[in-house]
């Protein structure tokens, strides 16, 4: 092999660059796609991605939160604003519609909502006509996603069929579909979690305050640490501590859990991930525990 | 700042680099992932505890790091890979995409497709059984699709006694096949993925080679698909005109967004529109609204032209010295990827960079037979065939050689009525 000598981009303008021609396909191709935007770090990512896509125009899709009603304030606070400062059109569908209208039944009161966000976006998609949705899910989180496509086909029911996807080659993206069916693009599939700090931290980006090192009560349950809040009170017997920690992944309070951490900004916590042990959803994500292929399971039920 | 985050920030970034594994389970090829992620640290503690639980679970006494690559509940319950996985590392300075295909025969496509988007492929020969018919054809699939770097690995020297004449034996047999099909960059060490020998660390027993690790060809290798000065091509993805803004600046701006497929741009330059052949100059390279003066290539920019040009996406804005080909007739070699077989009488949708035409196939030449590399006669294709052909296209496309340039000498067929990527094509004339 030859010494290198060709100029090439840094590994971060290369997944920069990638994303913002895939986003730019998704525009190219599908008459009306939407970005899903939770006011999480991947999402927030994505924004920027795609203002570096299509700024001095506006975005040509508008953005869309399925709102569990069971996320922090912080974030949801911090959705809205950054949709206002974006000056562009935020809708948001929440489970609890769902709920109301039957369409979503939980088994108890107390069963969390995170996986039932799929019956929301799938009515959302519905009521709009959506035919894209372009989602922050990278490779790297979960065995069930190291397969996925960047542009990843539904069928009308919004599943996922690991057997029937569309092979993927060179940049040649293929996100036709029929009316009903529906195409999940994924602009940083390729991203891993250091990435998507570095990126952060290299674009300045703002992130909800739960991201940084913070006191919070907490219960320790079968070995997670529960956050303690209205939604996910302490249970008898239980002892509250206040422990100081931060979010690696947000979403639904009943399902996210914290990492002791006292990085209290983007550099330290680009060196934390730089030294953790522990994955990202392996530490945080109580919903995956439940077996070896519920990522999987969820996915062919719709999930993002 | 902490004396880690220095390190972090101030270290050499020597881009991404994005290689294939080939081989199958036998030949050691998910040890050798797992050893990759397991000896760059990639592996963290709760998915290093799952695998020992596994490995315990299963009897075995050392940690298994092929369960690291282990993939969907379909695939276990079937104990095969279906699909073609991803895989994530860094040294530091570089970041490595791995592109895990599966060996069997009937995943050619898999193959194809993890192929390319790799500038490297690792061909896995399992020492004890030397160059197998496998070997030939994950050789022949990686010529095929232009990969433009090759490493031998040659596997399980701990079973071979790390003897230093099977391992030349090898050498010399894959290096007569290389020469035969074609392979001119090839590089062959000898490792164990299993104990972990000269894939990150040395280990002590195989002194007799001294060439580099194999983690040490990968940081070495060129992170550009080619060396070659390549001619600029820009297919246009989406055209910009935020009329509405309220600021008077934008009223007139028309830019043409899009991915430096090939070559580099800078401000000034001469540029040719194709299909209607204008010509003009770069008034400005933009990224997120800034004038960046020039872009190279894979670099996803913004370009405004001097002139007033009607171009839309599908258009496609080159080198006004080195103009592609304008073309309804190409020659390609073709693998099909459908379980429906290619039929010559229907019409397909042919997707070439940004611009989509129909296509028909007027003539297939030979199908390959990519164990015996035989050339006979078909008329139609089945999934994972390889054959060279003609296609007719309603409307012209802008073509490139594929062994001149990858990205605009690549392109799919899609199937009209079910909109399945069906075949995947690569232009020789």
């Amino acid at each position: 092999m030859s010494t290198l000598t060709k100029q090439t981009l840094s590994h971060l303008d290369w997944l920069e660059s990638e994303a913002i021609h895939i986003m730019r396909e998704v525009a190219g191709q599908c008459s009306n796609p939407v970005l899903l935007f939770s006011g999480g770090k991947d999402s927030l990512c994505l924004l920027r991605l795609a203002e570096k896509a299509f700024r001095p125009g506006r975005f040509p899709f508008p953005l869309m939160h399925i709102d569990t009603g069971h996320n922090y304030k912080e974030v949801t606070d911090f959705r809205d604003k950054r949709a206002a400062e974006l000056g562009e059109r935020l809708i948001v569908r929440s489970v609890e519609d769902s709920m109301a209208r039957g369409t979503v039944v939980l088994k108890n009161e107390g069963e969390s909502r995170n996986k039932h966000q799929s019956v929301t976006l799938l009515e959302a998609i519905e009521e709009f006509g959506f035919n894209a949705c372009i989602g922050g899910a990278r490779r790297d989180e979960e065995k069930a996603r190291a397969k996925e496509r960047i542009m990843s086909f539904r069928d009308e029911f919004g599943q996922w069929d690991p057997k029937n996807q569309r092979p993927e080659l060179w940049n040649l993206y293929n996100a036709r579909s029929h009316k009903g069916e529906n195409i999940r693009a994924f602009p940083i599939s390729n991203w891993t979690e250091m990435d998507v700090w570095q990126y952060i931290e290299r674009e300045k980006l703002e992130l909800p305050s739960i991201y940084f090192s913070h006191i919070r009560p907490i219960v320790m349950r079968g070995g997670a640490m529960v956050p303690v809040t209205d939604i996910t009170p302490a249970r008898a017997g239980e002892e509250i501590v206040q422990m100081q920690v931060r979010f690696r992944t947000v979403g639904d309070i009943t399902c996210t859990a914290p990492v002791l951490s006292d990085a209290d900004t983007v550099e330290k916590i680009v060196i934390e991930t730089a030294t953790t042990t522990i994955t990202e959803r392996g530490a945080t994500r109580l919903d995956d525990q439940t077996s070896d292929a519920s990522m999987e399971q969820r996915k062919k039920e719709g999930y993002f | 700042m902490t004396s880690a985050h220095t390190h972090l920030t101030q270290i050499e970034d020597r881009g991404l680099l994005r290689f294939l594994t080939c081989g199958s389970v036998d030949d050691g090829k998910s040890t050798l992932i797992g050893r990759l992620l397991f000896d760059s640290k990639t592996i963290l503690a709760d998915t290093l505890t799952a695998i020992e639980r596994t490995s315990t679970k299963r009897g075995l006494t050392a940690v298994d790091l092929s369960l690291l690559t282990d993939g969907l509940q379909a695939e276990r319950e079937q104990g095969i890979t279906i699909d073609v996985a991803y895989r994530y590392f860094s040294t530091g300075t570089r970041k490595y995409i791995i592109a895990d295909a599966p060996g069997h025969e009937q995943y050619t496509r898999n193959m194809v497709t993890a192929a390319s988007t790799a500038n490297v492929a690792i061909i896995l020969i399992d020492a004890r059984k030397g160059v197998l018919t496998q070997t030939r054809r994950h050789s022949y699939l990686a010529k095929l699709v232009g990969i433009p770097h090759v490493i031998v690995a040659v596997n399980k020297m701990d079973l071979v006694d790390y003897s230093q004449a099977t391992y030349d034996g090898i050498v010399a047999e894959y290096s007569a096949f290389a020469e035969q099909i074609g392979l001119t960059d090839v590089r062959f060490i000898p490792l164990s993925a299993l104990v972990g020998d000269m894939i990150v660390d040395r280990g002590e027993r195989l002194d007799w080679y001294t060439g580099p690790t194999l983690i040490d060809i990968l940081e070495a290798a060129p992170a550009a698909h080619t060396e070659k000065a390549e001619s600029f091509r820009f297919p246009v993805q989406y055209v910009c005109r935020p009329q509405a803004s309220d600021d008077p600046e934008l009223h007139d701006y028309r830019g043409f967004m899009g991915r430096v497929e090939s070559g580099e741009i800078k401000v000034g330059d001469s540029v040719t529109v194709l299909p209607n052949g204008r010509t003009t100059r770069v008034k400005d390279v933009q990224l997120y609204g800034q004038s960046i003066g020039k872009a190279i290539h894979e670099q996803s920019v913004t370009l405004l032209l001097e002139d007033e040009i009607d171009i839309s996406r599908g258009d496609m804005i080159v080198n006004s010295e080195e103009v592609p080909v304008q073309t309804k007739q190409i020659e390609a070699m073709m693998c099909w990827l459908s379980e429906t077989p290619l039929s010559p009488a229907r019409t397909y949708w042919l997707r070439h960079t940004t611009r989509e035409v129909k296509a028909k196939v007027a003539s297939i030449a030979h199908r390959v037979d990519i164990n015996s590399l035989a050339k006979d006669a078909a008329t139609t294709l089945a999934m994972n065939d390889i054959a060279q052909l003609t296609l007719k296209l309603a409307q012209p496309i802008f073509a490139d050689n594929y062994t001149e340039s990858r990205p605009t000498g690549a392109f799919i067929l899609i199937d009209e009525s079910t909109n399945n990527t069906v075949g995947a094509g690569m232009i020789v004339g």
